[in-house]
């Protein structure tokens, strides 16, 4: 049975460079999944994959709520549905807040200007930063920048969400506020899915934890079972080196 | 006759003022419309260069290097003198502007273009991810950081637009150039060649300094 997000044979190449070796993955609808996993080991170029920020190999398939992620109109179909956070947040520099929130929808849904703002401010209250909403990016902290970013992706009510390294290029003290956020999305029903280096959150809040290793997922399976009892050396190791200390 | 009989006689320059007034009329004619249709054309270049298929991506680079190293004049007496051969014969305002348009479209398109490169990877790929379409994304979000950008250098190159339309003197524009070597000659005295040369002066250095204000603004870089 195919998955709400399936992934089949999933490979792709920089040159000679071998980043993803043939993942197939499915994803339940309402699941949130971690991704974790040494750098370089292919979990942002996974989920950048799902959403066709990377080409992958013409063989390789991949379906979201069963439109395939393909090119042209089917692609723009695929990532109306689709949020994704980046690690550098990615702002729009150029717009307030609220427009960076209000943009993908009215461009993309064709929603009015008044129902945009009211959805935006709706948001920007959910991630709690309503008060900033007629700033600039800039002059936003990173983990305020980070939830703008969230209530930006949310705007287009997403069915799947996509996340890579979230917290990662954020200052140690703002990584919380932002989790919070994610937690509290967690209880939504929207799917996730989560590139992170943060196990407490993947323990926490994950209803399966992927380890990926040199373009390969290694092992799937409950966070308890991985974290607990890993199956495969490399997990071992790759756990033992990012908790041990 | 002293230096100032001889360079700044009131008495020619007076005389020759509305000649002059009506040669700087031209110039800022023939100036504003090379500028206009040096961005109109530069944009779709740089837009061609960047996001064209290969072939036309190959002609956009082609007409943007080979416009950069022709000089201006020897185009404009191209078009002047030799066009008329192959039965293409533009008047002098149209050969000068054709010339200093085709000129000005190919810098103005290198500006485009750095200014959309110099535009964050990031800044793309967020509204690709939240399914902008590619009109959407430059009306949106890429031009409006780009321009920001460009604002300096673009003015730079309107200011060497309108001080090349100098140039159009030799296909015989009477530009502000042309008529002050006009009122030279029938004056019998080179104060009006003078008087253009503070009129260019006084009309392009508010720009010249706008530009200054502009580059230490934006040039800081604030993100």
């Amino acid at each position: 049975m195919a998955g709400f997000v399936s992934i089949h044979n999933l490979r792709k190449s920089f040159g000679a460079f071998e980043a993803l070796r043939g993942i197939s993955l499915d994803i339940a609808e309402g699941e949130v999944v971690c991704i974790i996993g040494p750098s370089g080991s292919g979990k942002s170029t996974l989920i950048r994959c799902i959403n066709r920020l990377e080409d992958f190999a013409p063989e390789s398939q991949i379906s979201v709520a069963g439109i395939p992620v393909t090119t042209g109109r089917s692609l723009a179909a695929v990532r109306a549905e689709v949020g994704m956070v980046f690690q550098s947040f990615n702002l729009f520099p150029h717009l307030t807040v609220r427009r960076n929130v209000m943009l993908a929808p009215m461009r993309v849904r064709g929603v009015s200007t008044a129902e945009a703002a009211e959805r935006a401010d709706k948001l920007l209250t959910r991630v709690g930063i309503s008060e900033q909403a007629d700033k600039y990016p800039g002059t936003l902290s990173g983990g305020q920048q980070q939830r703008v970013a969230i209530a930006r992706a949310l705007a287009m009510e997403p069915k799947v969400m996509l996340f890579d390294e979230p917290t990662s290029a954020l200052d140690p003290e703002m990584v919380g506020e932002v989790l919070d956020v994610m937690k509290s999305l967690a209880h939504t029903g929207v799917t996730m899915i989560v590139v992170t280096h943060e196990m407490g959150f993947a323990r926490q809040v994950a209803d399966r934890v992927i380890f990926m290793d040199a373009g390969e997922v290694v092992e799937i399976g409950a966070p308890a079972e991985i974290f607990a009892n890993p199956q495969h050396d490399r997990t071992r190791h790759f756990l033992s080196a990012v908790l041990n200390h | 006759m002293d230096i100032f009989q001889t360079f700044f006689n009131i008495d020619v320059l007076v005389r020759t003022f509305p000649l002059l007034m009506q040669g700087l009329w031209v110039t800022v004619q023939l100036g504003l419309c090379a500028i206009i249709a040096g961005l109109a054309l530069g944009l779709g270049l740089a837009l061609v260069r960047i996001y064209g298929a290969r072939p036309v991506r190959l002609i956009a680079r082609i007409y943007i290097d080979v416009f950069r190293s022709i000089p201006l004049l020897v185009l404009l007496i191209i078009v002047y003198y030799a066009l008329p051969f192959v039965g293409i014969r533009l008047s002098a305002f149209l050969s000068a502007l054709s010339a200093l348009t085709m000129v000005s479209a190919a810098y103005t398109a290198e500006i485009f273009r750095a200014g959309i490169e110099a535009i964050p990877k990031g800044q793309f790929e967020a509204s690709g991810a939240l399914g902008l379409s590619y009109r959407h994304m430059m009306v949106d979000v890429i031009l409006p950081q780009a321009i920001k950008i460009v604002i300096p250098p673009l003015t730079n190159n309107s200011i060497n637009v309108i001080k090349d339309t100098a140039l159009a003197s030799v296909v015989a524009m009477p530009d502000l150039l042309k008529q002050a070597t006009q009122a030279q000659a029938l004056a019998a005295n080179p104060s009006p060649l003078i008087g253009a040369a503070i009129i260019y002066v006084a009309f392009l250095w508010p720009l010249v300094a706008w530009v200054s204000r502009l580059e230490r603004r934006f040039g800081g870089g604030t993100r």
